[in-house]
């Protein structure tokens, strides 16, 4: 059993005929994820290369025991969606839409608190455990087999990582990437939990970038709960400070948000932290017997 | 995106919180006249996006209508720290008798919101938590409750008694500004105690969420007031995130993990980037040419580097879009270019059929940093 998504994971796609919703539907239904079902408000009764569409997620779950939501609708309806999901009982709630509004996101993040979903993202990439089920938009093509569990805060960079490790042959067990956003549901401390406590993953790699505090969180989170061996990096050594970069989270805030806090509380319960994410992979091939 | 004081006194009025009778001047015989209006002394203060105007000099303190109007003459005529400024916000001086500290804002590590106030003002809140710990009272909210209104009372307790009841009102107000304007911060520093009993907001910093400002189009106007560079209103306009930065290779990359990953690979092969600059999800043909425009329009730029990771946005209508845009716009230096992901291979393919004299691809990261790093060189040598 694969963190967060494995074979018996049950897909229904909302916002599935829009253009995003639709393409990689079909790529992940492709790859032998279950996509059972797909949610277009008022498109009941359709289907998207022979998945079907229900006006609700409450209908697909209740037709095809969906257990897994994966997110495309625009961000001006996606806390609605997440709402949606939570109140079918979809226990695991993946939402790749960009551009949330923050007091959306504290709304959902709060109301789902203790109810005992989980929220992956919004703003990220989704989920794989290659061989096995992919839910959201990493390549799988770049991903294969095996015990390296990785977390991400970046999209591509998860990418490139995946790349740099399966190119050396290493596989993963799980990939997943939680989201550059300043609220995010799935955090580090989730994901380095739910490996180490997942029997397939033998390792761990987790990228990180500028800002906030989450990976300094991690690292205390390591130094108490971890016992299999963590890679890091942290992307943005060179941003200037002040300076916002893209990602809502990306902004330096006070020193606590550099590259070289995080890189030096990494080091200090010894986690070891690449330059650039081939020497991430060179680092991950070390640990492995 | 950041309030102008004036813009952020506009929503604190419209929701009951007290603050200064003032007026936006725009010349300095404006600034004059209403110091004159006011009893012949005004607080001058320069309207810009950023904090620290006390200590560079954008807020003076006018005795006469003269000062007001040379004080305006001179932040108008020679602008504030290098930011052009086209207007000031001339207020009545206030009889401060005290003042505090007062602020809401978004907490990333609780993932609520976070309410403070403190019993000391006028200084960086920062330097207060530090040395007077116990002057500063914190008190997290919970987004779907909102400030309660025992928080408020709590928050405002220790300032002396004659002050509780208007400030506790405040921070109540700040929070349903924040909530009626979708803002990450509402700040207000000073708060002011007034010698006739009134607490007042002496000033207002307002962050508003860019991506809420959908469902607010007045507050959105806002943002015409900002002075705007040419080149960053260009790739705003397109959706993409440009930061100039000041080396010689220019980057052009999706997702802001990723691009800042190739800053700093970059960097480690001993070059500098000229930019920072996300295409975001999906990167059609015009988005690629707008973005290639963006980065060449930097005469320091000596080669460029694309760093493309396909998940969402496919290898092969990014390759399409380069070709399309070099068609559209003349490629003074080499293009380096790293295709990996969804559709990588049709990417490629399509690049090598085209053999444009300026793409140079490349297969990994690192070589592409290393061959753009060594192309940037050639071309200043050259």
């Amino acid at each position: 059993m694969a963190a967060f998504v494995d074979t018996d994971t049950k897909v229904v796609v909302q916002g599935i005929t829009g253009g995003q919703g639709s393409f990689h539907a079909l790529r992940n239904k492709a790859y032998g994820t279950q996509v059972v079902a797909g949610v277009t408000p008022g498109k009941a009764g359709e289907s998207v290369d022979g998945i079907p569409v229900f006006d609700t997620v409450r209908d697909a779950v209740a037709e095809t025991g969906a257990n897994t939501s994966l997110i495309f609708v625009p961000a001006r309806f996606a806390a609605d969606a997440v709402f949606e999901a939570a109140d079918a009982g979809i226990p695991l709630i993946v939402c790749i839409t960009e551009g949330i509004p923050v007091m959306d996101m504290a709304r959902v993040y709060n109301y789902l608190r203790g109810k005992g979903h989980t929220l992956v993202g919004p703003n990220c990439p989704g989920l794989i455990s290659p061989g096995k089920a992919n839910v959201g938009i990493i390549p799988w093509e770049i991903c294969s087999e095996g015990s390296v569990g990785l977390v991400s805060r970046s999209g591509t960079l998860t990418y490139q990582v995946v790349n740099e490790l399966t190119r050396k042959g290493i596989g993963q067990s799980t990939c997943i990437g939680i989201g550059g956003d300043p609220i995010i549901g799935t955090g580090f401390v989730d994901a380095l939990r739910a490996f180490e406590d997942d029997p397939e993953t033998t390792a761990i790699a987790l990228i990180g970038e500028i800002g906030g505090s989450d990976e300094e969180t991690a690292a205390e989170y390591i130094r108490d709960h971890v016992t299999k061996p963590v890679v890091a990096y942290v992307a943005g050594r060179t941003a200037p400070p002040g300076k916002r970069m893209g990602h809502a989270g990306a902004i330096i805030t006070g020193s606590s948000g550099t590259a070289q806090a995080k890189t030096e509380a990494f080091n200090a319960v010894g986690v070891q932290v690449g330059i650039n994410p081939s020497e991430v992979a060179d680092l991950i091939e070390g640990t492995l017997p | 995106m950041d309030l102008y004081e004036h813009q952020g006194k506009e929503l604190f009025a419209a929701f009951g919180i007290p603050v200064p009778d003032g007026k936006v001047a725009r010349t300095a015989a404006e600034a004059r006249a209403l110091a004159e209006s006011f009893g012949g002394t005004a607080a001058v203060k320069v309207q810009v996006q950023s904090g620290k105007r006390g200590k560079g000099g954008g807020i003076v303190l006018a005795k006469a209508p003269e000062e007001a109007e040379a004080a305006a003459g001179r932040l108008l005529g020679e602008g504030f720290q290098g930011t052009p400024v086209d207007r000031v916000l001339v207020e009545p001086l206030a009889d401060l008798k005290q003042e505090f500290y007062a602020a809401i804002t978004l907490d990333r590590a609780s993932r609520r919101y976070v309410a403070m106030a403190s019993s000391v003002g006028g200084m960086d809140i920062e330097e207060i938590a530090v040395s007077q710990p116990a002057a500063l009272r914190r008190a997290g909210v919970d987004p779907i409750l909102g400030l309660t209104s025992f928080q408020a009372r709590w928050l405002a307790g220790h300032f002396p008694e004659e002050a509780r009841a208007g400030a506790a009102a405040i921070l109540s107000k700040m929070w349903d500004v924040l909530v009626a304007a979708d803002a990450t911060l509402v700040e207000v520093n000073p708060m002011v105690l007034l010698g006739d009993g009134t607490v007042m907001a002496l000033d207002a910093k307002v962050t508003l969420d860019d991506n809420a400002l959908f469902r607010h189009p007045d507050l959105a106007a806002y943002a015409e007031a900002f002075p705007v560079d040419p080149t960053q209103a260009k790739a705003n306009e397109k959706g993409l995130q440009y930061v100039k930065l000041d080396g010689e290779v220019g980057i052009i990359g999706n997702g802001a993990g990723l691009v800042m990953s190739t800053l700093d690979v970059v960097q480690q092969a001993g070059g500098r980037a000229a930019n920072f600059l996300d295409v975001g999800g999906g990167a059609s043909a015009d988005v690629m040419a707008t973005s290639l425009e963006v980065v060449l329009g930097d005469p320091a730029v000596r080669s460029v580097f694309v760093n493309i990771f396909g998940g969402i946005t496919r290898c092969d209508e990014v390759a399409r879009g380069i070709l399309e845009a070099l068609g559209r716009i003349e490629a003074r230096v080499p293009i380096v270019v790293r295709l990996d992901g969804t559709n990588a291979e049709e990417g490629r393919a399509i690049l090598a059929e085209a053999a444009h004299e300026r793409i140079v691809p490349a297969a990994t990261m690192l070589e592409a940093a290393e061959v753009a790093v060594e192309l940037a060189r050639e071309g200043v040598s050259a």
